[in-house]
C-alpha cells in the first residue's frame, strides 16, 4: 500500500518527464504519495527515490522540510488556525479554543473518527481577513465561533461549507497538462549532466 | 573594460589595509588566508563547494554604497576589492553569529572528544562575545545516535554547517545523510534503517567543526592535548594517501587525512582510517615462534634465527640456491623490500622472488609500460578502466576520478565483467565476460570513444582473479594498438606492491625497474654475484613447492592460503615445501603452517618510504614502538645475511634509502635527504617512463625535480632524522665488512647526476666517475625497462550451457589480516555470496536468497545466491578473499578461466 500503486507509478513517470532532471520531480511525487496514502510513508519515500534517482535520505530531507507533507496520518479535513500577530489581535485564540471545544481535541491531534485534525499555524498571509483559518488549504476569513460551528457541521454532514468544495486531505488538482516534448537526448544513458559551476580555490 | 583588454592574471585586493595578490575566480576567504589573514569559518572547506551556511565569515567589503557585510566564502575576489575583517561591524556580526550558534550548542566541552581541537571552541574564544543572553532551555535530542557502525552523531552539538552532508553528496557520492526537518528542529540524519554505509564516512568526522560526529574507534580514547603525531603515508592500498598518525601512550589512536594535491586531497577511506586498530590487537606476534611437532611455541630470536639459518644454508648447500624462494613483500617498505631483494639475490642466490601472489600482473609489464600519474588520469580526454572496481580496491583513486567526472567532465570508458562503483559515472561501460576482455576493447562503443580522443590514460589492473592475467595483457595490447600514445596508471591494489616490484621483488627484475639481464653488471657492481637465470613467479614458486622442489620458502607477510587465487595449490605448496619461514605481524592461515614465524613491525612502527601506484615515493614515519620483540623486515634480512655469512652493509633506514637512490635507476635523486625536504612533502615521482612521451632525458618527474635538485646540490650535508628503532643487540656489526659503495659515495654520485642536470644519465655517471672515488670502475647505468604487454591470445574454452563463468573480485572489506584484526571493520566483510543475473537464476530454477551448490573443476561449495542486474547473463560473481570457503577454493590458477555450475540443494 505504501509504495506508489501501479496507476500512480504511471502518473509519476509522466510527471518526471516534465523535468530536465528526474529529481526535480521529487516534490510533485511527494504530493502524489500523500494523495494516495493521506500522508508520506517511509516506503513511499524509498519508492520516490528509486523513481527519481535519489537516495531515500535525500527524499526524506525534502519531505520533512515542507510543512504540508505529513508524516503521520491526519484527518480527512485538516483545519489550520492561524495564531500569528494579526489574527491573534483579532481573536484567533478564541477561534482556536472554540474549534478545539467543538471537535473535542487539542491542536496537533486528530478526532477518533479520523475526520478532523487541528493545527496551529503560523501566518497564512491573509491578515486582511483576520482571524483566518484553512480547511485542507482552502481559506475561510473573518471567522467567528458561529462560522466555525457551521463549517464543522457542513463537513460532518457531507455538505460543502459555505459553498466551498473541499476534497479530502491530500487530493491533488484534477487539472492535468500534457507533458512537454521530451528532448531527444533525455534518455541517453551516456549523458553526463554538467555539474553546477564550482568555484576553485 | 573593452573587449580587447587582456584578462588580468592576478588581482590586487586590500585586506585590512594590506595589499595582497589574488587569483581571478578565487574566493575572498581563500585569498585572504593565503595573504595571511584568517577569517573565521565553519562551513567553508577548500575541497568542497561553498554554501554560505554558517555566516561566520562575514566581512565588510567596500561597494558602491559603502562597506557591506558579505560572506567571504561566497564571493570571488575582484580587482581592487577593499575588505575589512576587523571593523566594529564585523566584530558585532561575529559576536552575533557565535551567540546564535551557541543558543543550542551544549557546553559539554569537558566531556566532548572535540574539546581542545574544536573550531567552535577556538573561534568562540578568539572572536566570540564571551557572554550569552540566552537563558532558555536548549534543544534536546537523543544522544548519540549511530549513523553507521563506524560513526556516531550527537545532534545537540550539530551547528548545521552542511560539511558532512555536502561531503557525502559531493565528494563521496553517497548522499545517505541529509538535513531533516526545518528551522530550530533541523537535524542531520539518515533514512530510517538505511545507515551511512559509505566507504568514506570517516572523513565526515574529520570535517565536523564541532564534536557532533565522532568515530567509534576513537570515542573517549584520548584527549587532543595528549596526542603526539607524525606525518606518514597510508599503506592500506597502493594509492598512498598522506595522513597524520596520532598516538597516545604508545598506541595509535587515530589517523587523519593530510591534504596533498597530487594524491588524496585530504581524504582517507574508512579502511585506511580505521585499520590501525590491528596494530593494537592482542593477537599481534611479539615473539618468534618455532615449530615443535604440531605446535608453534614461543622462542627467542637467537634460537629462531639459528633455525632459519640452518634450514636456508642447508637447502642451498644440498639442493642449490634454486631450492629457496621468497614470496610476498607488498606489506614491506621500500627499504625492507630492497633488503630482502638483496638478501635473496646475493646471500641466498635465488631469483625465485615475487611480491605478487598471482593476483596481479606480470612485473615487467607493470614496470615497463609508459606511465601516467593520478593527475594525468584525471585530466585525460578519455580514461579507460581496465581494472577492478576502483571503489572497492582503490577508494581514494575512485574519489579523484569521480570528482574529475563531476567537475571537469572527464570521460570514462569502463570495460568490466560486472557493474562497478564507477559504472554510473562512466560515459560508457562495456561488459566483457571473462574470455572476451581483449575483444571488448574493439567493441563499437569503445571504439567510438577511443577514436578521436586526444590524451588517453588507462588504469590497468586485474579485474577478476578467476581469469588469467594473460587476458588483461591481451586487452592492454589491443588498447595500445588502437591508441598508440596511451599511458598507463597501474591498478594493482596491494599496499606497497609497486615499491616491492621497483625494489626487484619479482623474478627477472632488479631494483629501479631494470631487468636482471640489463642490470647484471650495474647492480652486480654493488651487490656482487647475481643469479644466472630469471626465477619463478608466485604461481611457479607454489607449483615447485607442491612438487617438492623447494626446500626453503620464505613468506614475507604473504598468506597464500588466503590471497593466492588457487587455494588448493597453495595448500599443497605449503605442505610440500621443506622449511616454511613466515615473517608476519599476525598468525595467518599460512603462517600457522610455518616452521618458524618471525614477528614483524607494521606501518606506524617503522620508518622508511613507500611507492604508490603512480610511482610516487613518500615517507613512512614511525610513531609507536613495535610490540614485544617485533622488528622491521630489513633488520631481519640484515641479521639473516650476517648469520648466513654475508653482509648487506646496512646501518639504518636512511642508509638503505640512499643506497636505493644510488643503485636503482628509477630512484635517482630520491635520497633520504630529498624525502625530508619540503619537495618531498607531496612525495617524489620516480623517474623513467613518466617521461616516455616527452623529449629529454628520463629523469625524476616534473616540477619536483627542480627543488630536489636544489636540495641535493645545496643541502649542506643535511641531518637525516628518520626515526628509527635503536638497533637490536643482534644487529650486524656496522664496522664489519666494507661494501663497495658506502653512504657518502652514493650520495656524492646522486648529487653529481643531479648536477649534470639535463645531461644523459650515463654522462652524469661518467661525470661523477671523473670526480674520482670508487665509482670510477662502475659500469654504465642501464635504462629503465620499457615493455609492451605480451600478447598470448590464449584460447579460452567456450562455456557449456549448464555453467556460469566465475568472476572473483575484491571488496574493500575482506578477510585480509588488518581488516580482520580491526574490531570495527571485521564485521563489515560481506562474505561469499554468489551474485547472478535474475534471468539466470530463473533459468536455473533458483530463488534468490537460497543456498546452492557451486561446483568447479576443483571442488563444490554451498553458498547463498543473490539476484543482481549488475552481473551479466552467463556470469557468477563472488567477492574474493572473504571469511570462510570461497572463490579461492573454486579457482584453478593454471586455467585461463573458471566455470562453475549452480545446483539447487
Amino acid at each position: 500500500m505504501a509504495r506508489l500503486n501501479a496507476q500512480n507509478v504511471e502518473r509519476a513517470k509522466a510527471v518526471i518527464r516534465r523535468y530536465p532532471r528526474e529529481r526535480s520531480a521529487t516534490i510533485p511525487l511527494l504530493h502524489l504519495a500523500q494523495e494516495q496514502d493521506g500522508y508520506i510513508t517511509p516506503e513511499a519515500m524509498e519508492h520516490i527515490g528509486e523513481l527519481v534517482g535519489a537516495t531515500a535520505a535525500e527524499v526524506q530531507g525534502v519531505a520533512t522540510f515542507y510543512e504540508m507533507f505529513k508524516h503521520e496520518p491526519v484527518g480527512t479535513y485538516l483545519i489550520g488556525v492561524c495564531t500569528n500577530l494579526s489574527c491573534m489581535i483579532l481573536g484567533a485564540e478564541q477561534v482556536l479554543e472554540h474549534t478545539e471545544k467543538v471537535l473535542g481535541i487539542k491542536a496537533g491531534s486528530t478526532t477518533v473518527d479520523g475526520m478532523f485534525t487541528i493545527e496551529e499555524m503560523q501566518c497564512l498571509a491573509a491578515c486582511g481577513g483576520a482571524p483566518c483559518l484553512q480547511v485542507n488549504y482552502r481559506y475561510f476569513e473573518n471567522v467567528t465561533d458561529e462560522r466555525v460551528d457551521g463549517i464543522v457541521d457542513a463537513l460532518r454532514n457531507g455538505r460543502d461549507p459555505e459553498g466551498q468544495s473541499i476534497p479530502p486531505h491530500g487530493t491533488l488538482s484534477n487539472i492535468t497538462l500534457p507533458a512537454p516534448t521530451t528532448p531527444a537526448d533525455r534518455e541517453r544513458p551516456e549523458e553526463i549532466h554538467p555539474a553546477p559551476q564550482g568555484v576553485e580555490s | 573594460m573593452t573587449d580587447t583588454a587582456p584578462a588580468k592574471t592576478t588581482f590586487t585586493i586590500t585586506v585590512d589595509g594590506k595589499e595582497i595578490e589574488a587569483l581571478p575566480g578565487e574566493l575572498l576567504i581563500a585569498a585572504a588566508e593565503r595573504g595571511g589573514t584568517y577569517i573565521p569559518r565553519f562551513c567553508y572547506h577548500p575541497r568542497m563547494r561553498p554554501v554560505g551556511m554558517c555566516r561566520m565569515c562575514l566581512v565588510e567589503v567596500v561597494g558602491p554604497r559603502g562597506p557591506q557585510l558579505q560572506p567571504s566564502c561566497m564571493i570571488p575576489v575582484a580587482d581592487g576589492m577593499v575588505v575589512d575583517t576587523e571593523s566594529p561591524t564585523v566584530k558585532k556580526a561575529q559576536d552575533g553569529m557565535l551567540e546564535l550558534l551557541l543558543v543550542n550548542h551544549p557546553l559539554d566541552c569537558p566531556v566532548c572528544d572535540k574539546g581542545g581541537e574544536c573550531p567552535l571552541q577556538d573561534q568562540t574564544l578568539a572572536f566570540g562575545p564571551g557572554e550569552s543572553r540566552f537563558v532558555e532551555e536548549k534543544r534536546h535530542w537523543e544522544k548519540p545516535i549511530d549513523l553507521s557502525s563506524l560513526v556516531a552523531l550527537d545532534r545537540e552539538r550539530c551547528i548545521q554547517c552542511d560539511r558532512c552532508t555536502r561531503f557525502a553528496d559531493e565528494v563521496a557520492g553517497d548522499p545517505l545523510i541529509e538535513f531533516m526537518g526545518r528551522g530550530a528542529y533541523t537535524e542531520v540524519n539518515t533514512f530510517p534503517d538505511d545507515p551511512f554505509a559509505s566507504y568514506f564516512s570517516g572523513n565526515t568526522v574529520q570535517l565536523c567543526p564541532v564534536g557532533a560526529l565522532t568515530a567509534k574507534p576513537y570515542r573517549f580514547k584520548a584527549r587532543p592535548w595528549d596526542l603526539d603525531q607524525v606525518e606518514s603515508t597510508c599503506t592500506s592500498c597502493s594509492v598512498g594517501c598522506r595522513m597524520a598518525v596520532q598516538s597516545s601512550n604508545d598506541r595509535v589512536v587515530r589517523l587523519l587525512g593530510v591534504d596533498v594535491d597530487p594524491v588524496n586531497h585530504g581524504w582517507l577511506c574508512d579502511k585506511g582510517r580505521f585499520d590501525f586498530e590491528a596494530s593494537n590487537s592482542d593477537d599481534r606476534l611479539t615473539m618468534p615462534l618455532v615449530r615443535t611437532g604440531d605446535t608453534l611455541t614461543e622462542s627467542s630470536w637467537g634460537v629462531a634465527l639459528a633455525k632459519v639459518t640452518e634450514a636456508l644454508s642447508g637447502a642451498k648447500d644440498r639442493h642449490g640456491a634454486g631450492s629457496i624462494a621468497v614470496l610476498g613483500g607488498a606489506r614491506l617498505t621500500n627499504e625492507d623490500a630492497y633488503a630482502w631483494s638483496k638478501l635473496a639475490r646475493t646471500v641466498l642466490g635465488t631469483d625465485h622472488v615475487d611480491a605478487q601472489l598471482g593476483d596481479g600482473l606480470p612485473a615487467e609489464v607493470v614496470l615497463g609500460l609508459p606511465r601516467a600519474t593520478i593527475d594525468e588520469a584525471c585530466s585525460a580526454d578519455l580514461l579507460v578502466l581496465l581494472t577492478g572496481d576502483l571503489k572497492e580496491e582503490l577508494p581514494i583513486l575512485y574519489l579523484r576520478v569521480r570528482g574529475a567526472v563531476q567537475d571537469q567532465g572527464l570521460r570514462v570508458l569502463e570495460i568490466s565483467p560486472v557493474e562497478t562503483g564507477m559504472t554510473r559515472y562512466a560515459a560508457a561501460s562495456v561488459r566483457a565476460v571473462p574470455g572476451e576482455l581483449a575483444s571488448a576493447v574493439g567493441h563499437d562503443t569503445a571504439k567510438a570513444l577511443l577514436q578521436g580522443a586526444g590524451k588517453v590514460v588507462c588504469v590497468l589492473g586485474r579485474q577478476s582473479v578467476a581469469e588469467s592475467a594473460d587476458a588483461v595483457m591481451d586487452a592492454a595490447a589491443a588498447l595500445l594498438e588502437a591508441v598508440p600514445g596511451v599511458t598507463f596508471l597501474s591498478g594493482l591494489r596491494r599496499a606497497n606492491v609497486h615499491g616491492a616490484l621497483d625494489m626487484g621483488l619479482a623474478p627477472g627484475v632488479l631494483p629501479g625497474r631494470i631487468s636482471l639481464a640489463d642490470g647484471r653488471e650495474w647492480v652486480g657492481s654493488t651487490w656482487g654475484e647475481l643469479p644466472a637465470e630469471p626465477g619463478l613467479d608466485a604461481h611457479g614458486i607454489l607449483t615447485a613447492a607442491a612438487e617438492g622442489k623447494l626446500q626453503g620458502l620464505v613468506l614475507l607477510g604473504a598468506d597464500p592460503l588466503a590471497d593466492f587465487p588457487d587455494r588448493d595449490l597453495a595448500r599443497r605448496a605449503l605442505a610440500g615445501a621443506g622449511t616454511v619461514i613466515a615473517i608476519d605481524a599476525f598468525l595467518t592461515a599460512s603462517s600457522r603452517q610455518a616452521d618458524v614465524v618471525l614477528p614483524a613491525a607494521i606501518a606506524g612502527e617503522k620508518a622508511g618510504s613507500t611507492t604508490n601506484l603512480e610511482g610516487r615515493v613518500s615517507r613512512l614515519n614511525q610513531k609507536i614502538t613495535p610490540p614485544g620483540t617485533a622488528r622491521a623486515d630489513w633488520m631481519i634480512a640484515a641479521e639473516l645475511a650476517s648469520r648466513l655469512g654475508g653482509d648487506l652493509g646496512f646501518e639504518s633506514v636512511a642508509h638503505i634509502t640512499d643506497e636505493i637512490a644510488a643503485v636503482a635507476p628509477a630512484y635517482v635523486g630520491i635520497t633520504s635527504a630529498a624525502l625530508l625536504s619540503s619537495a618531498g612533502f607531496d612525495g617524489l615521482l620516480t623517474g623513467g617512463l613518466h617521461d616516455a612521451h616527452h623529449e629529454g632525458p628520463p629523469s625524476m618527474g616534473r616540477g619536483e625535480a627542480v627543488e630536489v635538485d636544489a636540495v641535493a646540490a645545496h643541502g649542506d650535508n643535511p641531518t637525516v632524522e628518520v626515526r628509527d628503532s635503536s638497533p637490536a643487540p643482534d644487529q650486524p656489526d656496522p664496522s664489519a665488512g666494507s661494501e663497495p659503495h658506502g653512504d657518502e659515495s652514493s650520495t656524492a654520485e646522486a648529487e653529481a647526476i643531479l648536477a649534470g642536470g639535463e645531461g644523459d644519465h650515463v654522462e652524469a655517471v661518467q661525470k661523477s666517475a671523473e670526480a674520482g672515488e670508487s665509482v670510477a670502475t662502475r659500469p654504465n647505468r642501464p635504462a629503465v625497462l620499457r615493455s609492451t604487454p605480451t600478447v598470448t591470445r590464449r584460447a579460452v574454452p567456450a562455456v557449456d550451457g549448464y555453467s556460469l563463468r566465475l568472476v572473483a573480485s575484491h571488496k574493500l572489506y575482506d578477510d585480509g589480516t588488518l581488516v580482520q584484526h580491526s574490531p570495527s571493520l571485521a564485521p563489515l566483510a560481506p562474505g561469499s555470496v554468489v551474485r547472478v543475473n535474475p534471468a539466470d537464476l530463473e533459468r536455473l530454477g533458483v530463488t534468490a536468497g537460497d543456498s546452492v551448490r557451486v561446483t568447479s573443476s576443483r571442488t563444490a561449495l554451498t553458498l547463498t545466491t543473490q539476484a543482481d542486474l549488475g552481473v551479466p547473463r552467463g556470469v557468477a560473481h563472488l567477492a574474493f578473499d572473504q571469511p570462510g570457503p570461497g572463490a579461492a577454493d573454486l579457482i584453478d590458477a593454471a586455467a585461463p578461466v573458471t566455470d562453475v555450475r549452480l545446483e539447487t540443494i
